[in-house]
């Protein structure tokens, strides 16, 4: 066991989650705690998740949820906690959020975000893990190894004949699919998506759920979605998010029974 | 390498760009040598005016660099052309020392406001290589100051541009003092020679003519570079959509510090190239709405097209130019009028114009739904890139 490894196993076991402290934890976010103007947008959260975990982040409008995404992404500064990656070496929220992009955090917005003066071949090319620097982009070429990789990921969602199309023509579905694609070609170890199939027709969205289930087991997943179809068709485990704070947390069929939760959000 | 050259530009890209190159380095030059009797000879005194034209154009091509690829509308580049169009002057001003009216080592103004000793930071432009150093430097580490702190803080678009045009109007006041020691009001002129010739001879002004079309071709080659290299492609994502640059793990802020210095750079060469064949440089370079033009120039031409703002540049002058004579009162009124038609009607300026008329003769059902990949020779619709080959 690795010193860091050790280190980690013992905060684990320090903290009040003990049960995976044998495995190694993908992403953890311990205490965190945002304010907006007094408003808590997340008011203690704790969450840990195993690697090659999916997991659901459902919750009423105004949970949290989004914000949570914000602070492990760099985007927003928390008040107080910390978020670490797998090992306790970076705590991301001191970062930026290109530092966090390139130690392996995906993030797919809420509103598909490509570039839309750019073909989906280059929006692939863009966003392909690798030296970032501005010097090196200046005189950088594809290598064989990159190629494969934009094709494999192409392949991956299905757009290998739309790839000299610009991204900015693409239809919502499409963008929905490159935008995961762009994610996939930044091989990150954590993948934060965040409503992925908001305006999806039912086809598409049955495609996207075999999608996040592929996803899975590689890295770690976290799905932040409105969808209760969805989220049934896909989760293992659902932290449900109310008021900043977690409400519940475990699979999916004991949610769903969970009269608390019951009361806040499925009550329909 | 081939496939990085077709990326550069198709072959008919590639055809255009020698035949232009030749044209301006070349030809001009050719006709210029004819007797005057000679219906296409350009006469003596045109060679100045088209040289100060390709400066101009210089500089509307990095201002593209930044406004066009990389969405950041500078409103105070004007500043930089004037910068290094001072430190060419200075190195004139050094050269003729004892030349000059008072017959005085030191520049006129400096005799004029009894000033015994030269000023510190005049030190060493008496040496032509120093001066070229320190006319680019100078620009650049003070563009790359600027820049850091501006895009570090995140300041951009109308804002950016409210700064960039504040920092212009207090460089202009500021050169304006005759303290601050480059001969406020008047600033530099009254030029003898450049690196031992007479500013006065035909010869010289063709060769400076020479230097400017050469320097235009290669800032355009070296724009061109950039635009279509990966760099290029990140700038453009920063531009469309900076914060998604950022979640893939583009320090967004390192490109646009490093494409704002290379531009502001650009832009002091050309105003070294300028100031020689314009014989003065002055704090009225720095003025607002001369950075203003600059930016009309880049719209009129079309935006992220390179080639669009140095079109801008030279139509938009050469209009001047003549109307400027024939009608005085009329320009600004055209100029205005320009920016809003082009505004309203042609978004992607004159240049979008033309290959909006040349896709509609060429284009056939098949090719508008798939456009064409790799050694493609028609530019992308708006920014004149060609796709990356996979």
């Amino acid at each position: 066991m690795t010193a860091v490894e050790a280190d980690l196993v013992a905060t684990v076991a320090d903290g009040p989650r003990v049960r995976v402290a044998s495995q190694v934890v993908a992403l953890w976010v311990e205490n965190l705690t945002v304010s907006f103007d007094g408003f808590k947008a997340l008011n203690d959260v704790t969450l840990l998740l195993d690697r090659g975990e999916l997991r659901c982040i459902i919750g009423p409008n105004g949970a949290g949820k989004t914000t949570l995404m914000d602070c492990i992404t760099g985007k927003t500064r928390p008040d107080s906690g910390s978020v670490y990656l797998e090992s306790r070496l970076h705590n991301l929220t001191e970062l930026s959020e290109c530092e966090i992009a390139q130690l392996g955090i995906g993030r797919k917005f809420q509103r598909p975000t490509v570039f839309p003066q750019h073909t989906v071949y280059e929006n692939c090319e863009l966003a392909l893990n690798g030296n970032r620097g501005v010097f090196h982009s200046l005189f950088s070429r594809l290598s064989k190894k990159d190629k494969e990789t934009i094709d494999r990921v192409l392949e991956t969602i299905g757009l290998v004949d739309l790839k000299g199309r610009m991204a900015g023509l693409l239809a919502h579905g499409h963008k929905q699919w490159l935008e995961i694609g762009m994610l996939l070609a930044l091989d990150p170890k954590v993948l934060l998506i965040d409503e992925p199939v908001a305006g999806m027709t039912q086809p598409e969205m049955e495609r996207t759920a075999e999608l996040m289930q592929r996803l899975a087991g590689e890295r770690t997943v976290v799905v932040v979605e409105h969808d209760m179809e969805f989220v049934r068709s896909i989760a293992r485990k659902v932290t449900v998010l109310h008021e900043g704070r977690i409400l519940a947390e475990g699979p999916m069929a004991e949610i769903q029974r969970d009269p608390r939760v019951i009361e806040v959000y499925l009550g329909t | 390498m081939r496939e990085r050259l077709l990326q550069f530009h198709g072959r008919r890209g590639w055809l255009i760009l020698a035949v232009a190159a030749a044209a301006l380095i070349i030809v001009v030059p050719v006709l210029n040598s004819l007797p005057r009797s000679f219906p296409l000879a350009v006469p003596d005194y045109l060679i100045p005016l088209l040289g100060k034209f390709l400066c101009y154009g210089m500089m509307a091509i990095a201002m593209d660099l930044v406004w066009g690829y990389t969405g950041i509308l500078s409103l105070g580049h004007a500043m930089f052309f004037a910068l290094g169009g001072y430190g060419m002057g200075m190195y004139l001003m050094r050269r003729m020392a004892g030349e000059g009216v008072y017959r005085s080592n030191l520049p006129d103004f400096m005799v004029f406001l009894d000033w015994k000793t030269l000023p510190w930071y005049w030190h060493g432009f008496q040496n032509f290589w120093f001066a070229v150093a320190m006319l680019l430097l100078v620009p650049g580490v003070l563009a790359a100051v600027f820049g850091w702190f501006a895009f570090r803080s995140r300041i951009k678009g109308v804002y950016l541009s409210i700064v960039t045009q504040a920092l212009t109007f207090a460089a202009m006041l500021l050169f304006f003092q005759n303290a601050t020691g480059f001969g406020g009001n008047n600033g530099l002129t009254d030029f003898k020679h450049l690196l031992g010739r007479s500013l006065q001879s035909p010869s010289t002004k063709l060769a400076l003519y020479i230097a400017s079309a050469v320097a235009l071709v290669l800032t355009y080659a070296l724009c061109r570079f950039v635009v279509t290299s990966k760099l290029g492609r990140v700038l453009t994502a920063v531009r469309d959509a900076e914060l998604k640059t950022r979640f893939c793990g583009y320090e967004t802020t390192h490109y646009k510090v490093f494409v704002w210095t290379l531009s502001a750079m650009l832009c002091a060469l050309a105003g070294a190239l300028y100031v020689p064949q314009v014989g003065i440089i002055n704090p009225s370079e720095m003025q607002p709405s001369n950075s203003i033009e600059l930016a009309i120039w880049v719209a009129v031409g079309g935006r992220g097209t390179l080639i669009g703002p140095l079109l801008g540049a030279l139509l938009l002058n050469g209009a001047k130019s003549y109307l400027t004579a024939a009608f005085p009162s009329a320009w600004l009124y055209v100029l205005g009028g320009i920016f809003v038609l082009v505004t309203l009607f042609l978004p992607r300026g004159v240049l979008g114009l033309l290959t909006a008329a040349r896709k509609r003769k060429t284009t056939t059902p098949q090719q508008a739904t798939e456009p064409e990949r790799g050694v493609s020779v028609e530019p992308a619709p708006s920014t004149g890139k060609v796709p990356v080959t996979p």
